[in-house]
């Protein structure tokens, strides 16, 4: 597989972006009335997002981290990731306001196996969804409340966040192909 | 002529498809089990104890050995995963009577199960099947005859691996009946493969193969000799048909050499885990005073092998061909 | 008919031939090696050219199955198997349905396979009355009516009485009695060698000490009676020692092996294949070894094919559940001749044990080409390499763990009484 891969914003950029999320977060917090939310962090990306995010807001409750993988709508396509982790929420989901972090929001159908697998934790109160990078090509009628960035991209191009140190962005353009991982 | 180099339980990929025997697999899809068992262990912890990975996906256990409790913990595993499940105990003596083994799976197949638990009398009769299956079935064996019992194995490693951490330093005795059984066959491969220091069975003469060394293990034939400084202890359920079949004399006297009690623990170290696969027989081959004292993980056992089978089940579970592309 | 053979390789071990030579044949009998006698004149000529001429083989133990078990195979298709395996002769089990212990049973027998002249069939009739072990089998009769042997085929005798009384009613007629050593508690279900691959496998084991506690049994009745025994289809190495030192002691023994074990160990069953499933077991490479020196030797003068076609479903089930047995006769020759390309025994020696060695044991005036004695004669091609496979296998049963396995020398005609009952295409 031909693929080109280049870097697209390094440690920096990314913290000054999250900064600007954190903000964002505490003035809609504000306008909404919502006091001690709770969030969940997405794994992989979506839980260092959330790690910075956690301690820019001073959350009092323990950061929560969901694994989608048993989730997943093509859980029969791809099969068990080998590097599924357990999902640990410690605080009771029942009647929480949640904000809801994932990395990178494309097709939507991460957010909504996130939903499911919330839900079958208990019945929350209202869930925010904060994305580090919101891009073209949704499949579901999905919609982030708070946005890091919206990167303009093409359709064979793919952008991830890696981490957890540095936490860097790159974009790989490959030829047309099947990829194996699954899209978010 | 068997082709030994082919292992007829992964795909081209190396993914796990069959679930038979921990032979041919490696340290890596072993710990891939454990740590996706990991995912699973939690969800007795929640309201909704289920994830929807297999919805819709027909898992049948096909038992033609009886056991209530093995086959309960497949069919809880299985709707944990929100699959259904179909129930087939048939009896040994009815099979061979009427149809043939491969008569049943063909009919078995036309109700579009994608995968069996099979549990049989005859060593090597999940191969068997596993070898016959129609490509996108996949085969877990819950134990056949005296040859194997992943599934229990794994857990016993899950269970290890949760009070011990690492495996390397472990020394581990496995007690008991090793001729007859089949997860101290899987047992040792595991520990084995996992790379511990040392195996150890433990046992009389009649009660270990010949062969047993080139299992990879010490034998021992003394209790306490062979409990010196272990970290786990595993004992194995001596069945009653052993007195009958000129290999033990009696219950009393395999208690006497063999029977766990708090003082024959003490050689082993002072945080050594006991285990045991069950049902146990009290005053056989354990004291009470043992399993329910302290050390004993016993009950620990059973709640992991939910978990854990989920994760062998759901790495097993085919891959539907893919309709289309992704965006 | 007349039918000359031209140009091939003779070799004989019984006359310690080996020559190029013309064959010549008229009617039933082979009545010239050399020059064509004056005035004959062949019907047939067959170019023997770069092939090797032998004696028709003798094997000494195959299971016909008819009567009563012709699913999995018939006088016409067995015989017609031993045909393309350059087998002339062969002695029939008596384990049929009925088994082979009233001179109609012989007749029978005889009666069919004469009438499909494609073999000679002789009988090993039974031991005792039903093969169940018990009481003797009318032994005088079933000699007159032309059985070669007496055998209780597998199946165990009651006691070691009934065996000692078996021996010793036998050799009052002098007829040889067919062993199967195998102490049948000892043997306790199980379904493989009792050694390092049946315990990975959880298979029951079947421990060497079950044939040669037996060997032992029997030879000391054999010292006792007199009797002149022989040992079938032996499977430890520790038999053969056991036989040659009785034969050092001039007790009246000989053994046979099947071919098969001179190849496949305990390793072959890796993976529960089915198709090693056999009895007696597979054993380790030191009992293959210790057999393939015995049979250099001479100590075991015979190789058979221990031939047990079966219907597929037999051997499509889980290992122990499977029936034990493979199809045998159209591998015989060459996994002989195999003993020879690796460089276990000279070439005429390893014909000796399928020809002239079997036909020695039991007196019989087969398996050697000697001018008036009947036209029994393979032709093979020692250089010709060939695949076994079940599409081209003549026998019902195509159980065999030697399919797909690649073979160097190939029969290419078979001479039967003077008929040419087999010709490669």
């Amino acid at each position: 597989m031909m693929t080109e891969q280049r870097i697209f914003m390094n440690e920096d950029a990314i913290l000054n972006i999250i900064d600007g999320m954190a903000r964002m977060l505490k003035e809609r917090l504000a306008k909404n009335g919502i006091e001690d939310p709770a969030m969940i962090g997405i794994h992989t990306g979506g839980a260092w997002v959330a790690e910075q995010l956690h301690q820019r807001l001073g959350l009092s409750q323990p950061l929560g981290l969901l694994d989608i993988n048993f989730y997943r709508d093509d859980f029969t396509k791809s099969g068990v990731n080998p590097l599924v982790k357990p999902s640990t929420i410690d605080f009771d989901i029942e009647n929480q306001h949640v904000i809801l972090v994932d990395d990178v929001l494309q097709t939507g159908r991460t957010i909504r196996a996130a939903m499911n697998e919330i839900f079958d934790f208990g019945r929350p109160k209202s869930i925010l969804l904060a994305t580090l990078i919101e891009r073209n090509g949704r499949q579901l009628p999905i919609e982030p409340s708070i946005v890091g960035l919206q990167p303009p991209l093409e359709k064979d191009e793919h952008i991830r966040l890696e981490g957890p140190s540095p936490l860097t962005l790159t974009v790989n353009k490959s030829k047309k192909r099947r990829t194996e991982k699954p899209t978010n | 002529m068997a082709s030994q180099t082919q292992n007829i339980q992964l795909n081209d990929d190396g993914s796990l498809r069959h679930f038979l025997t921990i032979e041919g697999l490696n340290k890596n899809i072993l710990t891939q089990i454990l740590d996706t068992a990991e995912s699973f262990a939690v969800l007795p912890g929640r309201p909704i104890k289920k994830v929807p990975a297999l919805r819709g996906r027909i898992i049948t256990n096909l038992f033609f050995e009886n056991s209530t409790r093995t086959r309960t913990t497949f069919e809880l595993a299985a709707k944990r995963l929100s699959a259904d499940v179909l129930n087939f105990n048939i009896s040994t003596s009815a099979t061979s009577k009427g149809e043939t083994l491969l008569d049943t799976l063909r009919n078995l197949e036309a109700m579009h199960s994608e995968m069996f638990v099979v549990r049989h009398n005859a060593s090597g009769a999940a191969h068997f099947i596993a070898e016959h299956a129609a490509p996108g079935i996949s085969v877990i064996n819950a134990g056949d005859g005296r040859h194997a019992h992943p599934t229990q194995a794994m857990l016993d490693m899950f269970t290890i691996r949760k009070h011990k951490g690492d495996f390397t330093p472990l020394r581990v005795a496995i007690v008991g009946d090793i001729l007859h059984s089949r997860v101290a066959r899987s047992q040792i491969l595991a520990l084995n493969t996992l790379g511990v220091t040392e195996v150890r069975v433990v046992g009389p003469r009649t009660l270990i193969p010949t062969d047993a060394r080139a299992l990879g293990v010490h034998v021992y034939h003394d209790l306490e000799e062979g409990l010196r400084d272990v970290d786990v202890v595993i004992m194995l359920r001596l069945q009653k048909e052993r007195m009958d079949g000129a290999l033990l004399p009696s219950e009393e006297e395999y208690f006497q050499l063999y029977g766990l009690t708090n003082d024959r623990l003490a050689c082993a170290k002072p945080d050594a885990i006991v285990m045991h696969p069950g049902p146990i027989n009290r005053g056989v081959e354990i004291d009470s005073e043992v399993a329910d004292g302290p050390r004993s993980v016993i009950l620990e056992q059973v709640s992991y092998g939910i978990g854990v089978r989920m994760a062998i089940m759901s790495m097993c579970m085919q891959k539907h061909p893919s309709a289309g592309d992704e965006s | 008919m007349n039918i000359s053979i031209i140009g091939g390789r003779v070799i004989d071990p019984a006359s310690n031939t080996d020559a190029t030579l013309n064959l010549h044949i008229k009617d039933e009998t082979l009545i010239a090696m050399g020059d064509a006698p004056n005035g004959f004149s062949a019907d047939q000529t067959i170019d023997a050219a770069g092939k090797i001429v032998c004696p028709g083989l003798v094997d000494m133990a195959a299971h016909l199955r008819e009567p009563g078990h012709t699913a999995k195979g018939t006088l016409a298709s067995e015989t017609l198997a031993a045909a393309k395996g350059g087998i002339t002769t062969l002695i029939c089990t008596p384990d049929t349905e009925p088994c082979i212990d009233s001179p109609a049973d012989i007749e029978f027998i005889h009666r069919m396979a004469r009438k499909l002249c494609q073999a000679r069939v002789l009988t090993a009739a039974a031991m005792t009355q039903g093969l169940e072990g018990k009481q003797l089998a009318s032994m005088a009769t079933l000699r007159n009516s032309g059985c070669v042997a007496v055998s209780n085929a597998r199946r165990p005798l009651a006691n070691t009485l009934v065996e000692r009384r078996a021996l010793e009613y036998a050799s009052t007629f002098g007829m040889t009695v067919f062993l199967h050593p195998e102490d049948r508690h000892l043997k306790a279900g199980g379904c493989a060698h009792e050694g390092a691959v049946a315990t990975r496998l959880g298979l029951p084991g079947i421990p060497s000490a079950a044939e040669t506690v037996a060997v032992a049994r029997d030879l000391a009745l054999a010292e006792h009676t007199g009797a002149r025994i022989h040992f079938c289809t032996l499977s430890a190495g520790t038999s053969a020692r056991m036989i040659s030192e009785a034969k050092k002691a001039k007790l009246a023994v000989s053994a046979d092996v099947a071919a098969h074990q001179l190849h496949l160990t305990e390793q072959d069953i890796d993976g529960f294949d089915a198709q090693c499933h056999l009895e007696p077991p597979l054993r380790t490479l030191q009992d293959r070894d210790a057999l393939r020196r015995a049979v250099a030797d001479g100590t075991i003068a015979a190789i058979c094919s221990d031939h047990q076609p079966h219907e597929p479903d037999a051997k499509e089930a889980p290992f122990p559940e499977s029936q034990p047995g493979l199809s045998g006769l159209e591998t015989l020759l060459a996994l002989t001749l195999r003993l020879v390309d690796e460089g276990v025994m000279p070439l005429s020696d390893a014909l000796a044990r399928i020809t002239c060695g079997p036909a020695d044991l039991l007196n019989l005036p087969y398996g050697r080409l000697a001018e008036g004695l009947p036209a029994d004669i393979c032709i093979f091609d020692p250089e010709a390499h060939w695949t076994l496979a079940s599409e081209s296998m003549l026998s019902a049963g195509k159980n065999s763990p030697f399919l797909g396995w690649e073979f160097k020398g190939k029969v290419t005609h078979t001479v039967f009484n003077g008929h040419l009952v087999y010709q490669a295409d």
